[in-house]
């Protein structure tokens, strides 16, 4: 075995180890000191709703996941969209800097219940539409500040060069851009599932893992609830990997000047 | 006759206005032979990097006239007329070594197969071939400025501009990539119009070397070093060559043989 695939492996047995322990001594915990599953259920509990209710819980992960994945593209499309706008006019900067500033310190999902009312309780659309612009906001600052990573030497090149402007973007800016895009792709991704999931708490269909959490929590299903939390978790975990996989694959082909 | 390679008639660079203007450059005219290495020196403000740029049509002069063979500096930038390189490398760090040599290419429409080919020459002439599909964040300093010369020469241009390139490179590595610069010039019978605060880097370069003093810029002297073609590591322990720095000293410090700020005399 050499030394980095060594490296690597008590990179993620150390971790796991914890994880492990922390478990045990969790179960152990409500166990020797009885206590009562309202305020902690055990982990076999939770576990064990995890297993038999897994075809709700996995449908509840699609649907959520959905509508985070739904609100993520639109959110990014939307925020890079303003970006580049705003990258590219003086005017459109200084008129889209305050609203997007007004926008961040809206509590969106505050939205949720107006825009339930809105498109009708029975539809995804609220969710999606609270996490698209729960993404608008990081998307949008760190894409506009990676078109600003153009540096002057590289400008004098690309006009030494008499590069056409399309190809000074395609060369230069785009490129330099790119990681900072993802980036915040990768923070809005985590908004994106917490702003889906919290947003099924004030309502709309029951058919998310935030509906689910708080049925069972109101029914004193406390380890169903747990379970919940755990399929929202896991939702939570695809996205952010991705989003950091895609981040670090990007961040490599540009090499560490543009950190 | 065919017209110079650079031809700078009374040329003068202001910038800001009023009270807070500072005059850059004035009256500056110059001639650069085709073929002809010409060293810019002067101490900082003297207006060497701004006379670079105004040649390369990246600023325009307040006054006076630019001309690149006979064409106005902006006729020649859109032509392609001019290889340039700076002190930063100003390399792509997401393109690798080949890529970024292959770049003027790129812009300018030449096929594949011939910026392969062209690359791969000179790669060659700067020694690194093995190194071509590198990034440039994988190099030494050094490495990183062989490659933007390389890039500076891919389109075999008859002028060269350079603005310090060798500026934030240690002594050794310096005077290596000197002697490279020396031979691939000859190959390539460019001119070369070059920035630097270094006497001996000027003197082992050049043909002449033209000192400016600052505020406002202008040019002070011209020194003809007139060594010749041949240009080995030699010429450095030559007597000529001690002489040639001892003028070009003497020339920058107005033979008061007081030293002046921000040039090396080492």
């Amino acid at each position: 075995m050499n030394g980095s695939t060594r490296a690597g492996l008590e990179r993620v047995l150390a971790p796991s180890l914890l994880l492990v322990a922390l478990i045990a001594a969790w179960q152990a915990l409500t166990v020797v000191a009885e206590i009562p599953a309202f305020l902690l259920p055990s982990p076999s509990a939770i576990a064990g709703e995890l297993v038999a209710r897994w075809p709700t819980i996995s449908a509840a992960i699609l649907v959520t996941g959905g509508n985070a994945l739904v609100g993520l593209v639109v959110g990014a499309v939307i925020g890079i969209a303003a970006a580049v706008l705003a990258g590219l006019s003086r005017v459109a900067d200084r008129m889209m800097a305050p609203l997007l500033a007004a926008l961040a310190v809206v509590p969106i999902v505050a939205l949720a219940p107006v825009l339930y009312t809105m498109f009708g309780a029975a539809a995804e659309t609220a969710r999606q539409i609270v996490a698209a612009i729960a993404v608008m906001v990081p998307v949008f600052v760190t894409t506009l500040r990676g078109l600003r990573q153009v540096r002057p030497v590289h400008v004098d090149l690309m006009r030494a060069y008499a590069a056409t402007s399309a190809q000074a973007t395609r060369t230069v800016t785009i490129p330099a851009a790119l990681p900072f895009v993802f980036t915040g792709l990768r923070l809005a991704s985590s908004l994106a599932v917490i702003s889906a999931i919290v947003a099924e708490y004030f309502g709309g269909p029951r058919t998310g893992i935030g509906s689910f959490i708080t049925t069972a929590a109101a029914g004193s299903n406390y380890a169903r609830a747990w379970a919940f939390v755990l399929g929202g978790m896991i939702v939570g975990l695809v996205f952010f990997s991705v989003t950091l996989a895609a981040e670090h694959l990007v961040r490599r082909r540009s090499g560490p000047q543009q950190t | 006759m065919s017209a110079p390679a650079v031809l700078v008639g009374g040329v003068s660079r202001v910038f800001g206005s009023g009270a807070g203007a500072v005059t850059a450059l004035d009256d500056v005219s110059l001639t650069v032979a085709p073929g002809e290495f010409v060293s810019l020196i002067g101490p900082s403000g003297c207006g060497k990097s701004t006379l670079l740029r105004l040649i390369g049509d990246l600023d325009q002069p307040t006054g006076g006239s630019v001309e690149v063979f006979g064409r106005s500096a902006e006729q020649a930038r859109l032509s392609h007329d001019y290889g340039i390189a700076f002190q930063q490398s100003g390399l792509l760090p997401w393109r690798t070594v080949r890529a970024n040599v292959e770049l003027p290419l790129a812009l300018h429409g030449t096929g594949r197969a011939g910026r392969r080919e062209r690359a791969a020459h000179l790669l060659e002439l700067v020694g690194l071939t093995d190194f071509a599909e590198h990034f440039p964040d994988q190099l030494s300093g050094g490495m990183q400025q062989r490659v933007a010369i390389a890039r500076a020469f891919a389109e075999e241009p008859s002028l060269l501009l350079m603005d310090e390139p060798f500026g934030a490179l240690d002594e050794m590595t310096r005077e290596r990539l000197q002697g490279e610069l020396v031979r691939i010039c000859a190959e390539t019978r460019a001119a070369v119009v070059f920035v630097t605060h270094s006497i001996p880097e000027a003197v082992f370069l050049s043909d002449r070397v033209v000192v400016m003093s600052p505020r406002p810029g202008r040019i002070t002297d011209i020194v003809e070093v007139g060594l010749g073609g041949e240009r080995g590591e030699g010429l450095r322990e030559d007597a000529g060559y001690y002489e040639a720095v001892i003028r070009v000293r003497e020339a920058l410090h107005g033979g008061a043989g007081v030293p002046s700020r921000g040039v090396e005399t080492r």
